[in-house]
């Protein structure tokens, strides 16, 4: 039951209490209620119905970086 | 960016298991825990467990919402479900987990109880909106990741006046058992911590710092794609090998060291720390779980309905209580995969997809069972 997916914000109600995410094609009602300053198009981590955290785009291509340069250091043959 | 098939990339699983596979030391173990189920199930459903090096060993924690439930809470929920004119709404998961006298919330259901899954902890809101002349009752379970939407809810509940809902609590905070993990009386050997994903995009990473200070235990937050484990793993060898042992965050798309401040301060607000609470296979532990606060104790289930717990012992054979606390594996019980299987679990382990033992069976079991013949 933890699993939980990214999700894409894709409709924000006024209240901003609720909104609408795509997830792979999937859309869902989400509650909002524990972040702040959601913005159209965020990605979010959504479990249980509830957004619980906002996904960082450049920290994760930093991740996604640190990946590669790891890659690039373990295989200086490689083709 | 998706977040999601970038963090399953193939090719750059098998350079970081090449980059692991260099810089471990070939004559010493490397015993990591896994707390958090998620990664049970990342490790076990993307084959991640055979990438990882000879000398890589990693040892599954008590990170299963599911798994940890006692069985006398469970038989707590059906004793409420079993009222008349209550609608008992949870998790589906938690609706095979083996209860006393060969009961679940399942079978209770089949005999009559009114039992309902619930996607989310506001679908039981709606529950209690519709069926007004009914008591809605929320099983809630969970790590630190539930209970602040069960907070929204109970303060949702209140705002509209709504006197039918209530909720049977059994959130459980996961730095309390790391503790009792690292505090037991025969400790496994551990040299370092796969710290969760999800807890900790609420509890931020500062509550794992004591961890690596107190017990000088490396701990590595690691997101819940294979790549994230992977790395966090790596991660965790950099330190073992540098002697070193701290708080890193390989999950920062997600988690910074603080955490959710409103879901912290709505937590705070709504519930109120437990003297004591029993997990299976930790046992009684003070402080490692939430009751409702004083001043929601009129939606507190426990009250309303003057339940108490008792304390059942686990089928006599189930090696649950072991494997969460990290000295057995699946396979080292008798019943793994014969009697006890994911269609009928006889321990909590097997239910879940994140239980130790059901992530066993269903992704690792055949390929253990192809090498041993
Ligand atoms: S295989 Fe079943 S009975 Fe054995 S430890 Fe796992 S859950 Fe318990």
């Amino acid at each position: 039951m933890c699993l939980a997916l990214p999700a894409r914000v894709i409709d924000i109600d006024a209240t901003r209490q609720h909104g609408t995410v795509d997830m792979g094609g999937v859309r869902k009602q989400v509650s909002l209620a524990l972040l702040d300053e959601v913005q159209l198009d965020d990605y979010v981590i959504v479990h249980v119905g509830y957004a619980l955290t906002r996904l960082d785009q450049d920290e994760a291509r930093q991740t996604l970086a640190l990946f590669a340069q790891m890659a690039a250091d373990e295989q200086p043959s490689a083709p | 960016m998706k977040y999601v098939s970038e963090f399953r990339d193939p090719q750059l699983a098998q350079q970081l298991a090449q980059a692991m596979a260099n810089e471990v030391h070939p004559d010493r173990l490397y015993r990591f825990m896994e707390f958090c189920g998620g990664h049970t199930h990342a490790l076990a459903r993307y084959g991640v467990l055979d990438l990882l090096p000879s000398q890589v060993q990693m040892i599954h924690g008590p990170g299963c919402p599911v798994c940890v439930l006692p069985i006398g809470r469970i038989d707590m929920a059906i004793e409420v479900a079993r009222r008349p004119g209550v609608i008992l709404a949870s998790y589906g998961d938690t609706l095979r987990i083996p209860a006393s006298k060969g009961l679940s919330l399942m079978g209770a259901r089949a005999q009559g109880a009114d039992v309902r899954v619930v996607y989310s902890v506001d679908d039981a809101l709606q529950l209690a909106r519709t069926w007004p002349d009914r008591e809605v009752v929320f099983l809630a379970i969970g790590f630190e990741t539930t209970t602040p939407p069960t907070a929204v809810a109970i303060q949702t509940a209140r705002r509209e006046g709504l006197r039918n809902f209530s909720v049977l609590c059994n959130h459980v905070l996961t730095p309390a058992a790391m503790h009792a993990i690292l505090d037991q009386p025969e400790p496994v050997a551990l040299d370092g911590l796969v710290g969760p994903a999800h807890v900790s995009t609420i509890i931020g990473s500062r509550p794992y710092e004591v961890f690596a200070s107190d017990y000088h235990l490396p701990v590595v937050i690691a997101g819940f794609e294979p790549l994230d484990v992977m790395q966090a793993v790596l991660m965790l060898i950099r330190q073992v090998n540098e002697g070193r042992a701290e708080v890193e965050n390989e999950f920062t798309r997600a988690v910074n060291r603080e955490g959710n401040a409103r879901a912290i301060a709505l937590t705070d607000e709504v519930f109120a720390l437990r003297d004591q609470f029993e997990w299976r296979g930790l046992g009684s532990m003070p402080h490692s779980a939430l009751r409702l606060g004083d001043r929601y104790a009129d939606m507190d289930a426990e009250l309303r309905f003057a339940l108490s717990t008792r304390v059942v012992p686990d089928h006599p054979r189930c090696e649950c209580g072991p494997i969460l606390r990290g000295h057995k594996r699946p396979q080292d019980c008798v019943l793994f995969g014969t009697i006890c299987t994911p269609d009928q679990p006889t321990g909590a382990c097997m239910v879940s997809s994140e239980g130790a033992c059901a992530a066993h069976y269903r992704y690792g079991r055949h390929q253990a069972d192809e090498v041993a013949a």
